[in-house]
């Protein structure tokens, strides 16, 4: 039992670890990082979600295909060994818009830098919020 | 006509790939394609969407469709772990226990009950020979399901009551596939965008040329749009948050396009608080699709309509919820939106505080609210509590402002509380009327009614009050309304339209704002809130305090020295914003003429709550 609740605890710390850098740090670079933890949570959320005993990976090799029978037998191995390919599908396409809004943040984070000559949020604050 | 929905999302996307090359082409030999490309694509994306009201298309286009013959959906289930004959009963080597059965499913059909206990599961047609699959959870037998040859019978080994049964199952359709859905709702929206789009797009072709780089500009523009089409047109949660994704990404670059320090901090900012928002929306879908084995909105709403709400499900709502809400910038988690709405060049606030906070925000949230998640007097009360803390913070924030731009954003959280609190009363009267009078029906109906109705007036007063705030500044160069006065004199246009606007959000008649609020005040003093009714009619009342100043010192006033020579903005600004001040005369007197188009089926839509399973999936 432990070991299966023991991976979302993880995600649950990881998340709030991340949550509790993006309130609290100051520095914009570690409000990155806190941001990129708390996604990579949610990524790995998604990834348990679907996992499941056995875990081989959700795939029909080709070479299968043209006799129906081991068609058949290929699609069983998979419906009863592998894990479930839609969360992985999921997590593919976070990443990917995590992958662009972290690059978008850290250009911006280097032209704040040109501007104010320094990471520190409590310095950056022309705005008033 | 089934391609009319999909190219709401691939006009403004193409037109997004082909501008910067384009623009490019053109900036050889000056011509400007780049803008050219963008307003012919505006202007398709606004034939479309009348084009959406006119013909005849079905409610769902399916995309990649494949209809598998066995459907074994229609069944909720939890694990349970293998237990030992003994003091529980029988042994029941695993599997799963039966939560919830929908009716006139195949699970149904068969014969199954909740409180079974499926251990196991094997294809009918391999005889004896062949043993029962082992079952872990209920998402296997979906997928199974959805793998198998159309028509396939399966076997399913259940225990009920002590006994081992052996269940064929063969049933109904099974959709796989993208959907895109097409209701009132998604048609008052799609309008919506494509009218403000195109507006402040006429606005950017004089607007724009005091910037540097303009070819940069309109891609970004052109994907925000096709993000918020594609966020409304999609009927599938995860579609929602991908498109939800990149509207957001275009409107980090926009908001941060003029790239000065207040533009990148506002924009970090907004990069900041949108992630984390991004964050909770993913992980509500993760425990959505592990609860329901679908990401897709019709078939979550099929099981809410029978389920107990789980302890799950309400932690996924919450998500939500805070989600959902930083989009909107609902109280409490508003503090981006005043310093990224006013950061953006003038089109793009439009674009901003007009639609994009509604798209992503609103929209989003409604259509989760009473269509997926069926309504409960908790939501209800959470959004009546957002819409109402929105309202009065947005407001007295706003009074005190002398950035014209500002006050703007403050007074769109603000008036986004009106919408939500609506909303909100709508749900609350729909969760608390076991059996729902006709009396109660309308009241319902008319908050919700007034929510929509107003959504769409903000649009279009909101979005011309920050075009002639950009008119202003593209004249006098400066957004203070201390330095700023009697430009009736100068810019008659601009002022006209600056005062139709104020006098449209302040719901002065016959301006649109009267109508949707006084029909919002009706229908929450009718509801039986007396308090949350004194206090709409209290912000309105400081609302229009608020907007007299900007009128008394933008457009009343002495002239100052430093303004004796400004001009009127140039025609293609002027045409634009006088669009949607028409909009917002039309829109309040010709209510009757339209609103059985375009508002009543949007609230029908809501109204039916878990009700869009059935009118998205078919029979």
């Amino acid at each position: 039992m432990i070991h299966t609740v023991l991976p979302f605890v993880l995600c649950v710390v990881l998340f709030i670890i991340g949550l509790y850098a993006i309130a609290v740090k100051k520095n914009l670079i570690k409000v990155i990082i806190g941001i990129i933890v708390m996604h990579n949570a949610v990524n790995m959320f998604l990834v348990l979600i679907g996992f499941r005993p056995p875990a081989s990976g959700p795939v029909i090799a080709p070479i299968m295909t043209p006799e129906m029978g081991h068609r058949d037998e290929a699609v069983r191995a998979l419906l009863s060994h592998s894990v479930d390919p839609v969360p992985q599908a999921l997590v593919l396409t976070s990443i990917v818009i995590g992958l662009s809004v972290v690059a978008l943040m850290v250009v911006m984070a280097l032209r704040l830098h040109q501007k104010y000559g320094t990471f520190d949020l409590t310095q950056i604050t022309r705005l008033k919020g | 006509m089934e391609l009319l929905l999909p190219l709401t999302v691939v006009i403004p996307l193409a037109a997004a790939f082909i501008i910067p090359v384009a623009s490019l082409l053109g900036a050889k030999r000056g011509w400007p394609i780049g803008e050219i490309v963008a307003l012919l694509a505006a202007t398709a994306l606004l034939i479309v969407s009348f084009a959406t009201f006119a013909s005849d298309i079905p409610i769902t286009t399916w995309i990649g469709e494949y209809k598998a013959g066995s459907e074994l959906l229609g069944l909720t289930g939890r694990p349970v772990p293998a237990q030992v004959a003994g003091e529980g009963g029988a042994a029941l080597p695993g599997g799963v226990v039966v939560d919830q059965v929908v009716p006139n499913t195949a699970g149904d059909v068969a014969g199954i009950q909740p409180g079974d206990a499926i251990t196991g599961w094997k294809v009918a047609e391999e005889g004896e020979s062949r043993a029962f699959q082992p079952l872990g959870t209920m998402n296997e037998l979906r997928r199974a399901n959805a793998m198998l040859e159309p028509g396939t019978r399966v076997l399913l080994r259940v225990q009920r009551d002590g006994q081992t049964l052996e269940i064929g199952i063969r049933g109904g359709k099974s959709v796989v596939g993208i959907a895109m859905v097409c209701d009132g709702l998604t048609r008052l929206l799609l309008l919506v965008i494509a009218v403000v789009s195109f507006a402040a797009i006429l606005f950017s072709l004089s607007y724009m040329r005091t910037y540097t780089q303009v070819h940069l500009y309109y891609s970004p523009l052109m994907l925000l749009i096709a993000g918020m089409c594609g966020i409304v047109v999609s009927g599938d949660l995860f579609n929602i948050y991908v498109f939800l994704e990149v509207a957001a990404v275009a409107s980090f670059a926009l908001v941060g396009f003029g790239v000065e320090s207040e533009e990148l901090e506002a924009s970090f900012k907004y990069l900041v608080l949108s992630a984390v928002a991004s964050g909770f929306i993913l992980l509500g879908i993760g425990i959505v699709y592990n609860l329901r084995g679908t990401l897709n909105l019709a078939q979550i709403a099929e099981f809410t309509q029978f389920a107990e709400r789980n302890d799950a499900m309400w932690l996924a709502m919450a998500f939500f919820l805070a989600g959902f809400g930083l989009k909107a910038a609902m109280v409490p988690f508003h503090a981006w939106l005043p310093d990224a709405h006013p950061s953006a060049p003038a089109p793009v606030s439009a674009m901003l505080s007009g639609v994009l906070i509604k798209a992503s925000g609103v929209y989003v949230l409604a259509r989760l609210v009473f269509n997926v998640m069926g309504a409960s007097t908790a939501v209800a009360y959470t959004l009546m509590t957002m819409g109402m803390l929105s309202m009065v913070v947005g407001v007295f924030l706003a009074v005190g402002q002398w950035d014209f731009k500002r006050l703007l954003a403050y007074h769109s959280i603000s008036q986004m509380g009106y919408v939500v609190l609506a909303l909100g009363v709508g749900v609350e009267v729909l969760a608390r009327q076991r059996e729902m009078t006709v009396q109660w029906q309308s009241v319902a109906f008319l908050a919700i009614f007034g929510g929509l109705f107003h959504l769409a007036n903000h649009a279009a007063f909101k979005s011309l009050l920050f075009l002639s705030s950009g008119s202003v500044v593209h004249r006098t160069g400066t957004r203070n309304l201390k330095e700023l006065g009697g430009l009736r004199g100068r810019m008659p246009w601009t002022s006209l339209f600056a005062r139709i606007g104020s006098l449209s959000i302040s719901g002065v008649p016959p301006f649109n704002g009267f109508f949707s609020k006084l029909l919002i005040v009706i229908a929450v003093v009718w509801a039986g809130h007396w308090v949350l009714g004194a206090l709409t009619v209290l912000v309105s009342f400081m609302t229009l305090l608020s907007f007299t100043k900007v009128q008394r010192y933008l457009i009343e006033g002495d002239l100052p020295v430093r303004l004796h020579n400004v001009r009127e903005s140039p025609a293609p600004m002027l045409l634009a914003m006088g669009v949607l001040a028409v909009l917002c005369l039309g829109l309040g007197l010709l209510l009757p003429l339209y609103g059985g188009v375009l508002l009543k089926p949007a609230t029908n839509h809501l109204m039916q709550l878990a009700g869009y399973a059935k009118s998205v999936l078919g029979g």
